[in-house]
């Protein structure tokens, strides 16, 4: 009978995953400028909209600003994606967070077209945001997003988009 | 009659959002707008390259679309997005101000509906472009 290794302790597991989650949403300035936080329950991604008064739209109202609602889906796509992209590589030791800024790391999926349908105006507070990728091919991946804020079956908007998945860098050939 | 440019400008000027992105409207017509964005690193999407992110790009737009369906004759008031869909063509230039034009091409008593377009310095490549339908409000 074969071996089983042993499961890994459990804060190793989660001390691996959530690194890699920092890395991959802190990086980028502009998901801090909107304050988007991620949830993570094992490989699934919750996105968070932080409110705040500068995500207003509609003052009188007030409403969220329709292109923070769409940019809110268009992050929780991306993010979701290269998660899911990246997941057994980081589970597996072969992606290191670190190397998300080197110049050699073949970078994260690129926005094609994104799609949102404004269903409910946004209300000021916070908001959620869960992806479904698709499908996710060698290069392109079709993703749809739905938001919601107290009501999960009353969704403010969803969305769907296009991605160009990032090509690995081509190394020289060894025969 | 009232000054539905001066209203437009006055409401995009009044948005907390447009202010921290930093918006500025620098044309305003019958049913077209111009807004314009200055290089910000907050708004980066790509740290590497310092490119500014998409999300920053569609609210430009979809605020610029808006603006275009207020300056309209037809539109008696305030409008809504319901749908936009924005096409990416290519990364903006880091360190150079985006620009956006939307106009709106057809409205009803109901909808209105328009196009835009986002550039850089290079006004021969489009950055990103879009067409949305848009609510027609106060009728």
């Amino acid at each position: 009978m074969m071996q089983r290794s042993r499961p890994e302790p459990v804060q190793v597991v989660k001390q691996r995953r959530d690194a890699a989650l920092k890395a991959l949403v802190e990086g980028v300035p502009y998901i801090r400028f909107l304050g988007i936080t991620f949830d993570r329950r094992g490989d699934e991604l919750t996105g968070v909209l932080n409110f705040d008064e500068k995500l207003i739209g509609n003052p009188f109202l007030p409403a969220i600003h329709g292109g923070v609602t769409a940019a809110f889906l268009e992050v929780t796509a991306i993010i979701t994606l290269s998660w899911q992209h990246m997941f057994s590589g980081i589970e597996s030791g072969e992606i290191d967070p670190e190397d998300f800024l080197k110049p050699e790391f073949p970078g994260f999926p690129k926005t094609i077209d994104f799609t949102v349908d404004y269903l409910r105006s946004g209300l000021p507070r916070d908001a959620y945001a869960r992806a479904t990728v698709s499908r996710a091919g060698r290069r392109y991946a079709s993703v749809r997003v739905e938001a919601w804020q107290d009501n999960h079956e009353r969704l403010f908007a969803q969305g769907s988009g296009h991605f160009l998945m990032p090509q690995p860098r081509k190394t020289e050939r060894s025969e | 009659m009232v000054d539905k440019a001066k209203l437009a400008r006055q409401f995009i000027e009044a948005i907390p959002h447009a202010r921290a992105l930093g918006l500025e409207l620098t044309h305003i017509g019958e049913g077209d707008a111009e807004i314009s964005m200055p290089y910000n690193k907050d708004l980066v999407g790509d740290p590497r390259r310092g490119v500014i992110h998409g999300g920053a790009v569609s609210a430009m737009l979809d605020t610029c679309s808006g603006a275009a369906v207020m300056s309209h004759p037809q539109a008696p008031g305030g409008t809504a997005t319901i749908d936009l869909r924005i096409d990416y063509m290519r990364a903006a230039t880091p360190g150079q101000t985006i620009r956006t034009r939307a106009t709106c091409y057809h409205i009803t008593r109901n909808v209105a509906f328009v196009r835009a377009t986002a550039y850089d310095d290079d006004e021969e490549r489009p950055v990103a472009t879009a067409s949305g339908a848009f609510t027609v409000e106060g009728g």
